[in-house]
């Protein structure tokens, strides 16, 4: 094997799939045959964290970078005059099986630019896969990214050997898809999503009658939405989401704050800031749907379709419900206990298995973990808590503010730095 | 007060336990005889000879009132290494023995059961981050060779992980600060106990050709699925700790 050249794409094909922020490894389990390699269990691993603090828990490769589209928030736009290069089926084998041996990742994440059409690079994407099991017993995970436009046929091929399939659908609204990527178009997004969910409920169906049957999708499938490239509002983009969600039961909506890398007049300029503090509460409201049972009316509505940048999504919540609080920890349900701001489902969990052995005072909630400047003002005790006067203070929200820092707070600033 | 010393392993702390029972001494302390030196001259000195039966007795009632996963919070608590582990996992005995009826490690409010929660927390992230941190070398003679060392003993903890993972080919972790490891060979997953210290500077000039290779391989990758425009040092290091760096191919 040749490693200069090897080296050269791996830098090059690696860069321009960074910008896919799914790392996932979970949600899959994969039991290792006997003498085999690889082992993938539900929780997954990150392996190590990029100086941007994001986790790497797999190979994240595009499979070549030349494309027949031009959209235009794409780095490898076919427009764009960049390097090109493309891996052969046995090099992104070789590199996921050797990263595999060393314990660097969980397995592999293929992506690809289109060459030729869609078929002929999911073909060549399903080949990875294939080999990656049949030849090299490989139990590891592997997440395929289904090009738009592919055939049922090679959607059910690569659901047979992938643990997870995704398709960005990249633009929050039609309209904004339309101006950016014209020769895309969300059906042939939407089909093999479509397909693919048709057959993961199938799967479930025959596994309670027959006992062995070929895994598929077990991970299920995600998918991407770039934030900030376009003018979609928040209320959009979790509508979306929701969307989303109830009807293709996707596992995971990733949000992705547009980083400017192209000058098109269509787009934000060069100098515009990755929007990190709105992508922040955007999965903030996301965690709010999938583990804190908020619907997607609660978070926002018509009336303010943006988020609060100032205070998180369930804070902000609570502000416009006053009147559904104070919460008594001691007999509140769960679901309640889990609506209290700066209360996690761990710590929720917590306080309704240790109220069964004691009274819980203000005192135990911060033990238990709970960020108490925010809780303390939602909360009744059994005792009494004096916080519960300012409940009703037109100036609640400033002392919330001023009770807590921002992890954000200068670094993402959404505001322009001058000098 | 009584001072019961054991021989530092666990069914020996638990064999202690039992004796505190078995004599019904109110006012203890247990210790392992390695960590001990007599402060308290008046202290009445108890040894323990660690009998397994004794053990057993123990972790059967434990386990009927807190079930497995309570049994491995404390074996946790025992990895941890913690200088008051034997005063917190006799004070969850004897809670539990009070509480038949209760699975006593959920009483959060109480300040050992939630120091036991909180050092069980600690310990499984540091299991958690030795399946992330390890970093396979390939020797010469084919073995995958890795070194760590954790602030606690979770060797123990991540055997049957790996054992799951590499089936097909020969691993060896290697704990350097406790100076045992686990060794793979295709057939036997067992530790192994070296009597002098691994002289590294001479198993590391026995790489396989081509090791070095996939490591720059992976250096490189590591640098380029970075996103300049986003970068954010503090989290970076909040969730791979300075301390680890050593270790870690990307990092060096």
């Amino acid at each position: 094997m040749n490693f200069e050249r090897l080296k050269e794409k791996l830098e090059i094909l690696a860069d321009a799939a960074k910008y896919d922020v799914s790392c996932s490894s979970s949600g899959g389990s994969r039991k290792n045959k006997k003498g085999a390699l690889g082992d993938s269990s539900a929780s997954g691993i990150c392996h190590t964290y990029t100086e941007d603090g994001r986790c790497v828990s797999l190979l994240k490769i595009l499979l070549t970078n030349h494309c027949i589209y031009d959209c235009a928030y794409c780095v490898s736009r076919s427009s764009n005059d960049i390097k090109r290069a493309g891996f052969t089926v046995e090099e992104v084998v070789d590199l996921t099986i050797n990263f595999y041996r060393r314990n660097y990742i969980e397995g592999l994440f293929l992506s690809s630019g289109i060459f030729k059409n869609a078929d002929t690079t999911m073909e060549r994407l399903v080949r990875v896969a294939k080999k990656l099991r049949l030849e090299e017993n490989f139990n590891g995970y592997i997440h395929l990214k289904s090009i738009p436009g592919a055939s049922d046929e090679l959607m059910q091929e690569a659901a047979l050997y992938a643990d997870r399939l995704s398709i960005n659908i990249e633009i929050p609204t039609e309209s904004g898809l339309k101006l950016l990527a014209p020769e895309k178009n969300r059906q042939d997004m939407l089909n093999p999503m479509k397909y693919i969910q048709n057959g993961i409920s199938q799967y479930k169906d025959e596994k309670k009658i027959f006992r062995k049957v070929p895994k598929f999708a077990p991970a299920g499938q995600s998918t991407q939405m770039i934030v900030g490239a376009t003018n979609e509002n928040d209320l959009q983009i979790i509508k979306v989401a929701d969307h989303f969600y109830k009807n293709y039961n996707l596992k995971r909506v990733y949000y992705s704050g547009y980083v400017p890398v192209l000058e098109d007049n269509r787009l934000p300029a060069l100098t515009t800031a990755v929007p990190m503090l709105r992508e922040n509460r955007l999965y903030q409201s996301d965690w709010l749907m999938r583990f804190y049972g908020f619907k997607a009316e609660e978070i926002l509505d018509p009336n303010m379709p943006f988020l609060d940048l100032e205070v998180d999504p369930k804070l902000s919540w609570a502000l416009r419900h006053l009147h559904q609080f104070p919460i008594n920890l001691q007999t509140a349900d769960y679901q309640m206990i889990l609506r209290i701001p700066g209360i996690g489902v761990k710590t929720a969990q917590k306080i309704v298995s240790a109220r069964r052995f004691q009274v819980l005072t203000i005192e135990h909630l911060k033990k238990l973990g709970a960020a108490v400047n925010r809780a303390k003002y939602f909360i009744d005790f059994t005792a009494g808590n004096i916080h519960l006067r300012h409940l009703t203070d037109i100036n609640l929200r400033k002392l919330l503010i001023g009770g807590s820092t921002s992890k954000f707070q200068n670094q993402f600033s959404q505001q322009l730095t001058l000098f | 007060m009584t001072t019961l010393l054991y021989d530092g392993s666990f069914d020996g702390l638990f064999t202690a336990i039992f004796e505190v029972f078995e004599y019904r001494y109110k006012d203890v302390e247990i210790v392992s005889r390695e960590r001990f030196y007599q402060e308290n001259i008046f202290a009445e000195i108890h040894e323990v000879i660690t009998q397994n039966e004794k053990a057993e007795r123990v972790l059967n009632k434990l386990e009927q009132n807190i079930g497995k996963s309570g049994i491995h919070e404390l074996l946790k608590v025992f990895l941890s290494e913690d200088i008051e582990l034997e005063q917190l996992i006799l004070s969850a005995v004897k809670q539990s023995i009070q509480h038949p009826d209760k699975n006593i490690l959920q009483n959060y409010a109480d300040h050992d059961m939630l120091k036991i929660s909180k050092i069980g927390k600690s310990v499984s992230r540091e299991r958690h981050r030795m399946t992330a941190f390890v970093r396979f070398e390939k020797m010469q003679d084919d073995v995958f060779f890795a070194k760590i060392d954790p602030d606690f003993n979770v060797l123990p903890l991540i055997r049957k992980h790996f054992k799951d993972r590499y089936q097909d080919q020969k691993w060896m972790i290697y704990d350097l600060k406790r100076n045992y490891g686990i060794l793979y060979d295709l057939e036997n997953c067992d530790f192994f106990y070296p009597d002098e210290k691994l002289d590294l500077q001479k198993y590391q000039q026995k790489f396989h050709d081509e090791e070095t290779q996939y490591q720059t391989l992976w250096q490189r990758y590591f640098t380029r699925t970075n996103i300049v425009e986003r970068k954010n040092l503090k989290l970076h290091i909040q969730h791979v700790p300075r301390r680890y760096w050593k270790y870690l191919t990307e990092k060096n």
